[in-house]
């Protein structure tokens, strides 16, 4: 009984600090300026389960989609044992599901083989990043913190996956023991053979010891991770779906058309229009910017996008610019909107406000990355989960110009002569048709 | 000698025609990039097309100003061409310039342009589809020709199909490059980086394209941007290859297959 209520009262923390968590950055998410997203339900729907619960542009890279795919699948199909653990440990029953019999044992048995193939994917990720050392796992952004990050999410499954198979070891023998409590269910393909050899001659109440300490140490592993994941790359499993869903559906190469630049080029434009006839602008209205300066002027999308991205470097692997060596890198851009949005998001939770003076752009992110952007797209069609960091880069370069002029001296003198004689350089429009004749 | 209406002459006579083409400020006033406006007219004539160019009435779209930042120059440009266009009733477009056809077809629409717009390639399918033009001859018979996406063109707009096409129509071996289609690297060139010194690094990225390019041992290296054509021409300088492999857009490879150049 005292079990019972102690793992109901470390349920309910873990639920509080995890919901926590979850609406500070929902409310993070929303201090991005609106964006109407209701429109093409259905084509939004599929492409959320095309892209996150198929996981189709993974496959383009097939050896860490293989390994992903087996840790994914992994943890979405062990989650119908946790939900059995929950309720055995509210209402102190044992394996509550064993009445499905035949069924049951074959639940039973695919969760252990899906753990070991989770553990030996994740013993085979950690390979990678730390002995192949494999390119795209390391670069400027990646510093220590981003670095621990990715190996304790891949130790901490694997530790995971560990505890459930020893437990499963423990009640398989102590189920052959005919120990009270320990209802005869559930086959053990895995731990039979990988765990129970070591516990072999244990005597009951050491077995117990053993099943116990492996219950309690998954479910709260379980429940830790689950409040650890806010504040790591690793809530992409969450993100992923919401993020797809929202995604660009218009083709790649049109940007937006900026709706305030619209309305003030129309007013000059139109011959009859009044300027008087707009509205006064409202002086208590916070001043609205020409591009983003900070995280603030970015949309909620882009936001999102931000708390998505799991760090993994396709984008910045085959970003023309960061593959010659320039300081661009779409992660580092995705990564610097994240970092900047959790400091704005403190800072609005402490003062009231955001008002510690500083901004996405030039404490995060420097002009010399933004201005090295070709916009070709790369980055966009490597995202796994159809991150944006184009649009990030553009909004930028928007306040840049538009707000600062401060463009590189060629680009201003590029703007320049488009105004002037309609061209990037500086040829005269009416020898547009020249070419016909020479 | 070719002859190029203005949509303004048509008007004066009358008619109408079937497309504009939109020449683009490459196609207008670069050397190089003159060479396959004239190409693509010449195919257009010889395919019976009734065509007509805005000449100077034609203005930048406004893509690199765009793409630098700055908004509210496009959009003066865009609303500029927007009331030309529609004053002449346009209703097909078919460009060679991939950034110019990106513009007209995804930006222009929301700001009250709306028409149907196509780059030279796929326009010149159609033509050799529908019979209206016919590849003869075996100019490029036994070459190997390899085609550089332009990344406006190909992970932009989704056409990779119709450059091929047009390729393997000239009786030629096309040889894909390692990174192609959707994972095609891009030339250097967009984002307005032409008008541009790139930032610091250390190689350029139309050496890079053009190193994998060069790697794949081809005759003909074909672009479909007249940007891009630039650049990979500069990259096989810089390795100078210039002699041993030429760059051509896809219009100059169907015109000196129709021997029209």
């Amino acid at each position: 009984m005292i079990e019972q209520i102690l793992f109901f009262c470390v349920l309910c923390l873990a639920i509080f600090f995890f919901a926590k968590s979850l609406r500070f950055i929902i409310r993070n998410i929303k201090l991005g300026k609106d964006l109407n997203l209701s429109d093409q339900k259905s084509t939004r729907f599929k492409t959320m389960l095309k892209v996150a619960f198929g996981q189709t542009k993974m496959a383009a890279r097939p050896v860490p989609f293989i390994l992903h795919f087996l840790v994914y699948a992994g943890f979405l199909i062990i989650n119908l044992e946790v939900l059995e653990i929950i309720i055995d440990g509210l209402f102190g029953t044992h394996r509550v599901f064993s009445f499905m019999g035949g069924f049951y044992d074959f639940l039973i048995g695919s969760f252990e083989i899906l753990a070991l193939l989770v553990l030996v994917s994740c013993v085979v990720f950690l390979i990678r990043r730390n002995v192949l050392r494999i390119k795209r796992f390391f670069g400027r952004e990646m510093t220590a913190w981003p670095k621990a990050d990715a190996n304790y999410i891949l130790i901490i499954e694997i530790v995971l996956m560990a505890a459930f198979l020893k437990m499963n070891a423990a009640d398989y023998l102590l189920q052959n023991m005919g120990a009270e409590h320990y209802v005869k269910a559930g086959s053990f393909p895995v731990s039979k053979y990988l765990f129970a050899p070591f516990f072999e001659g244990f005597s009951q109440s050491n077995l117990i010891l053993i099943e116990r300490a492996g219950w309690w140490f998954h479910i709260l592993g379980i429940l830790a991770f689950l409040n650890y994941l806010p504040f790591s790359k690793h809530f992409h499993i969450m993100l992923a779906f919401p993020n797809t869903y929202y995604s660009n559906l218009n083709a790649k190469g049109g940007l937006t058309n900026m709706a305030s630049v619209k309305k003030e080029v129309e007013l000059m434009m139109d011959p009859s229009a009044d300027p008087f006839a707009a509205p006064a602008p409202d002086p208590d209205a916070p001043p609205t910017r020409f591009g983003a300066k900070d995280v603030t002027d970015l949309d909620w999308r882009q936001l999102m996008n931000a708390y998505t991205c799991t760090e993994c470097g396709r984008c910045t692997s085959e970003c023309p610019a960061n593959i010659t060596g320039k300081k661009l890198s779409p992660r580092a851009i995705m990564m610097a909107t994240r970092d900047r949005l959790d400091e704005a998001g403190k800072c609005l939770d402490k003062n009231g406000e955001i008002n510690d003076g500083k901004s996405l752009l030039n404490d995060y992110i420097t002009e010399e990355e933004l201005w090295a952007c070709t916009s070709c797209n790369a980055c966009t069609e490597a995202c796994p989960v159809n991150i944006d960091p184009l649009s990030i880069i553009i909004d930028l370069r928007r306040y840049l110009v538009l707000e600062e002029s401060k463009a590189p001296n060629e680009l201003n003198m590029m703007s320049t002569n488009i105004e002037n004689n309609g061209a990037p350089w500086q040829f005269s429009q009416q020898d547009r048709l020249k070419w016909k004749s020479e | 000698m070719l002859q190029v209406p203005t949509l303004a002459e048509m008007k004066s006579a009358g008619t109408q025609p079937d497309v504009l083409f939109w020449v683009g400020c490459a196609g207008s006033f670069d050397d190089r990039a003159k060479k396959i406006t004239k190409a693509f007219a010449l195919l257009l004539e010889k395919a019976g097309i009734k065509f007509a160019v805005l000449g100077t009435e034609e203005s930048c779209t406004g893509d690199p100003a765009k793409r630098a930042g700055n908004e509210f120059l496009f959009q003066m440009q865009a609303f500029g061409n927007i009331q030309v266009m529609n004053n002449y009733g346009v209703k097909n477009i078919v460009t060679t310039c991939p950034h110019c056809f990106n513009t007209l077809k995804n930006e222009y629409p929301e700001l009250g342009g709306n028409y149907v717009v196509k780059h030279h390639s796929e326009y010149l399918q159609e033509l050799l589809n529908s019979g209206k033009l016919s590849i003869q001859g075996g100019a490029f018979k036994g070459k190997k020709i390899t085609f550089h996406d332009p990344c406006y063109l190909g992970r932009a707009n989704g056409v990779y199909e119709a450059p091929r096409a047009l390729i393997e129509k000239l009786d030629s071996e096309l040889v894909e490059l390692k990174r192609s289609r959707a994972k095609g690297l891009c030339c250097g060139a967009g984002g307005a980086q032409m008008f541009k010194e790139a930032e610091k690094g250390n190689k350029e990225i139309n050496v890079e394209r053009s190193e994998e390019a060069l790697a794949a041992n081809p005759d003909i290296i074909a672009a479909g941007c007249p940007f891009c054509n630039t650049m990979l021409t500069d990259g096989v300088k810089h390795f100078e290859k210039e002699d041993k492999v030429k760059v051509y857009d896809l219009a100059e490879l169907v015109a000196k297959a129709e021997d029209l150049i």
